[in-house]
């Protein structure tokens, strides 16, 4: 499947990348696992329709075809600005974005047909609205790939970035519930029947920021000055960027009542700190910290409330969700018990595709998506699911490992262990592994938000692994444009971590 | 950077997989639990899959199904509303059902393991064969007169209680209750209207969702004397022993007094003639003699303090009867308490007793002392048909033998034939019974109460009956009571007419 390298022409003089020689860039083993993909997003839309409206209509394939035509778009953009970019990246996000689609039409055939209406047209509904951000998703990361031809330009933005990510964080925190709050998650700004989520954007922009930071910090950070039960403990004075980010997190905690957020958002920042420190002592002073505040702020809803009470609530709910006063309780936790249901009614193999009662569990086109499909595709589809989000995010710390420069090191694999962070707490909330928050499953919930940024997120990844699977040289275009004779392409595997120091 | 990125990348391989463990709990280890949970909305939906099987009086279906096009496929339909409710109950969406709705729900919803190869066939042939269907003892004449009677009596009163039964088998030939219900807006598909209608019979005071002849008792008056004779029938006396009576007994601070001057003023009287006329001093004084023990024992014998029997199917569940009692008749210090034995003997103090008590110790008497265990369900039908389960008779008891019984068994026609209850009379048949008024709260009406049998010109005992009416206005309250008794038993004889 892997694709034949092909000769390389002007090398570096026109800005577009250059293939080399014995180079793999695997493109069409990408195109290759993409066709499957769709044809596995096909076959669900059809078998959705034999279960739900008991024919396949002539027009199954049309969600897949138009998904396909986007993801190819994506995939040829791709081949001309990224040549050497990871080739898995994009089939296994496209399969897990179109299953969404099918699932969100599902949802909208099941509607139309309990409310006796026609069955409704590709473009209409959330299913349709779904397509309509995968395509705006896709061109937004289409530009990224276009724009930034070069992970490391993105690091001249870093304070730039950094700001834009601390006020996106804090904007839904500051404005009043009613703009701001869904579901008790004050999360959102909300524009009559328009919203966003821009906490969900604030991820890429705070892990740049982070990279740039603790590239030109690492040493100082690492230097240790106590040794304590054979751990270094940092200086003093150099906690200070840690608990200022801890005490950011806390207080979206606390006025964003989302736990889910704040275990992000810190979690990110201590993981960055931790791969650019190399210093177990940071991870161990930020789980401590972050589980002391969580901790604190569970006493602390037990015996103050306030803005506390929403989250020691939420515990409750975790700890005991069949609890008769809980489940009846506004707010409590009938969501979780009926995502719970919804899961075990689907057992090992699920109800087929569109042969289950997803609209028994509420918000499931959003945050209990996966327990609606779940119920449909059973233990064996989920479980396949969650091997592609961990092949997306394991992928994406192995561009992180190959890359040379550590700014694009630490991009890599902040983003990667961030995504990967989310979806363990959004569906371990749902399964009942931790207390429930309000996150977005990944390209699969309904909305736009969190498609687009995963999607610039998965661009990112893409620019990164490009850097990391091509030659060295290509990472840097203009250091070859002299035209010198050509080297044997160095491989990077095994290449010293290469510092940047501006 | 390399190392602390591969432990970051274990780190996330860890996540997943107490993801994965997890999953595995929900979706395998606790999957049939989830499945089967009272909180899975599924499984309501999937009860409305197929159809539920009839409930039929008759030939008649009195629970029946309507296709429906939302996604719960059948509505339960009551046609006879009212005239069943307290039989049949109701089976709604998200509440409790009642009734035989809820005691033969596996047969009904085809749950049940007697269904079993019609599920077998159903997974082949990938039809939804309906539920079994439930054929009832009630005799649809004898429900439609015992329903149109206590409603329209003729006292204005609105709360009461009949039951029939076949004396031979125990077959419930009529059970009806006032005030009922229309069971239909309860099982509607719309279940806050379904919640909404439930409540407002819920908190009515008049209580229309108790079904009063088996759930409710009531202070059963002189009908109470049936069972005092019997016990001094069963302790050497005969229908002509003379008794003491006289115009007022008094007792350890009780007072006893007849029902009208005329009765029994003379110092003796023979039991049948005490019965007949229903003579309070006579019987109170009778229960002091025999003794609280020989009371408790032969009330007891009849089905007194049993809280454990159900009307329904012989071999399986059925509407609860709430049992009768005696009261404990005795002091704080447990010596017996002459003035309550004296009250009590004729029905009043703490002497509770239920309707279909009140029409098993007629059917006992009419029977030859053997008391058959009253119930519902006559036959069970597969959807094709198929006779499952016909009632076998069982004696439940047997409170005194032929001898006693057939000395009641003249007693009480006398009672019909010349005394309180010639209201009951039936051409051509051959009728006995007791009457009942009962004094409950201090300014109330009484109640009336009616206990009786009625044999056809072959001789066979061919229906017991119990008419409770509560706080009947104006006076000889079980007048009516007896008059209702009497159309009743005709109409269970088959020779009511409309």
């Amino acid at each position: 499947m892997t694709a034949p390298a092909v000769p390389a022409s002007s090398p570096g003089s026109t800005g577009e990348m250059a293939r080399i020689p014995g180079m793999k860039t695997q493109r069409n083993a990408e195109l290759g696992l993409l066709a499957f993909a769709m044809v596995l997003v096909a076959a669900y839309g059809a078998t959705v329709e034999a279960a739900r409206i008991g024919e396949i209509t002539p027009t199954f394939w049309v969600p897949a075809a138009l998904l396909s035509i986007l993801f190819v778009g994506l995939h040829f953009v791709v081949r001309y600005t990224a040549p050497y970019a990871d080739p898995v990246l994009i089939p296994a996000v496209a399969l897990i974005n179109g299953l969404g689609v099918g699932f969100l039409r599902r949802l909208d055939i099941g509607d139309a047909l309990s409310k006796k209406q026609a069955i409704p047209g590709i473009f209409s509904g959330i299913g349709g609205r779904q397509l309509a951000w995968t395509l705006i998703a896709l061109i937004l990361a289409a530009v990224l790939l276009i724009v930034v031809r070069d992970h490391k330009i993105v690091s001249r933005y870093a304070y730039t970035l950094g700001l834009t990510g601390i006020v996106l964080v804090m904007i839904p925190a500051v404005l009043p519930s009613s703009i701001s709050e869904v579901n008790g998650a004050k999360l959102w700004i909300r524009i009559g029947s328009f919203s966003i989520q821009p906490g969900e954007f604030a991820k890429i922009a705070l892990v740049s920021f982070f990279a740039y930071y603790l590239v030109r910090k690492r040493e100082v950070l690492s230097l240790a000055s106590k040794r304590v039960l054979g751990i270094d403990f940092p200086r003093g004075r150099d906690l200070g960027p840690v608990v200022t980010v801890w005490l950011l997190s806390l207080l979206v905690l606390v006025f964003e009542k989302d736990l889910g957020t704040a275990l992000l958002y810190f979690g990110l920042f201590v993981v960055t700190l931790y791969v650019a420190t190399e210093r177990a002592s940071w991870l161990i002073i930020g789980l401590l910290l972050f589980f002391g505040g969580v901790y604190l702020a569970y006493l602390l809803g037990a015996s103050v409330g306030g803005p506390f009470a929403n989250f020691y609530d939420r515990a409750q709910v975790w700890l005991d969700p069949f609890a008769l006063d809980n489940y009846e309780r506004f707010g409590g936790s009938y969501q979780l018990v009926q995502g719970l249901l919804s899961l075990g009614t689907g057992g090992l193999f699920g109800s087929g595709p569109g042969g289950g009662s997803p609209r028994f569990v509420p918000e499931v086109q959003n945050d209990f998506i996966f327990a609606g499909m779940g119920e449909e595709i059973g233990l064996f589809g989920l479980s396949a699911l969650l091997v592609l989000y961990l092949l997306i995010v394991e992928r994406g710390l192995r561009s992180a490992l190959a890359v040379r420069d550590s700014f694009g090191k630490l991009v890599a694999g902040g983003l990667s262990f961030t995504l990967g962070l989310q979806i363990f707490v959004i569906l371990g909330g749902i399964t009942g592994l931790i207390p429930l928050t309000g996150q977005t499953t990944p390209f699969l919930s309904s909305g736009g938000s969190s498609l687009m940024a995963n999607w610039l997120l998965i661009a990112m990844l893409l620019r990164i692994s490009n850097a990391a699977r091509g030659p060295a040289a290509s990472g840097g275009g203009a250091d070859r444009a002299g035209g010198g004779p050509k080297k044997a392409p160095a491989q990077l595997h095994g290449a010293m971590t290469e510092v940047i120091k501006p | 950077m390399n190392a602390p990125l591969r432990r970051a990348g274990v780190v996330i391989l860890v996540l997943f997989g107490l993801l994965f463990a997890n999953l595995n709990w929900v979706q395998a280890y606790k999957a049939d639990d989830y499945r089967t949970s009272d909180y899975n909305r599924r499984v309501v939906v999937a009860q409305y899959e197929r159809p539920r099987g009839i409930i039929e009086v008759g030939g008649t279906g009195v629970a029946t199904n309507k296709v429906t096009d939302d996604a719960l496929k059948y509505l339960r339909v009551y046609p006879r509303k009212e005239v069943y409710a307290p039989v049949l109950g109701y089976r709604p969406v998200g509440l409790a059902a009642t009734g035989i709705e809820n005691a033969e729900n596996d047969f009904l919803s085809g749950e049940s393991d007697k269904l079993f190869a019609d599920r077998v066939k159903d997974m082949f042939t990938g039809n939804n064969t309906g539920g079994g269907n439930v054929l009832l003892t009630i005799n649809s004449k004898a429900q439609e007169t015992a329903w149109k009677e206590l409603t329209g009596n003729e006292r204005g009163v609105k709360r009461g209680a009949a039951i029939a039964i076949d004396p031979r088998t125990g077959a419930v030939q009529a059970m009806v209750s006032m005030p009922s219900f229309d069971p239909n807006p309860l099982v509607s598909h719309d279940e806050k209207a379904a919640s909404a209608a439930y409540n407002r019979l819920n908190k009515d005071p008049a209580q229309p969702l108790l079904n009063r002849s088996t759930a409710e008792t009531l202070p059963p008056g002189s009908t109470f004397k049936v069972i005092v004779s019997a016990a001094a029938l069963q302790n050497g006396y005969t229908t002509e022993t003379e008794i003491q009576a006289g115009a007022e007994y008094r007792e350890s601070g009780a007072v006893i007094r007849n029902a009208e001057d005329e009765v029994c003023p003379g110092q003796r009287i023979d039991l049948k003639e005490a019965l007949t006329e229903s003579c309070n001093t006579g019987f109170a004084r009778l229960g002091v003699t025999l003794g609280r023990d020989k009371i408790m024992a032969a009330a007891k014998a009849f089905g007194f303090q049993d809280s454990q029997l159900t009307v329904g199917n012989l071999e399986g569940s059925g509407l609860p009867v709430a049992a009768s009692d005696t009261g404990k008749i005795a002091n704080a210090d447990g010596s017996v308490d002459k003035g309550a034995l004296a009250q009590s003997s004729i029905g009043q103090r703490d002497v509770r007793m239920t309707p279909i008590q009140g029409a098993l110790i007629a059917a006992s008497v009419a029977n030859g002392g053997k008391q058959m265990r009253p119930y519902l369900v006559q036959k069970l039908l597969t959807p094709d048909l198929r006779t499952i389960y016909t009632a076998s008779p069982k004696t439940l008891r047997e409170p005194i033998n032929s001898q006693v019984a057939g000395d009641l068994k003249d007693m009480m026609i006398s009672v019909v034939e010349n005394g309180t209850g010639k209201k009951a009379r039936i051409k051509g048949m051959e009728v006995g019974g007791k009457t009942g008024t009962a004094e409950n709260a201090e300014g109330a009406d009484d109640h009336g109460w009616f206990i009786g049998f009625a044999y056809n010109d072959k001789g066979d005992a061919v229906s017991a009956v119990c008419v409770m009416l509560e706080n009947v206005p104006g006076g000889h309250a079980s007048a009516e009571a007896a008059r209702i008794s009497g159309l009743i038993m005709k109409a269970a004889a088959g020779q009511g007419g409309d």
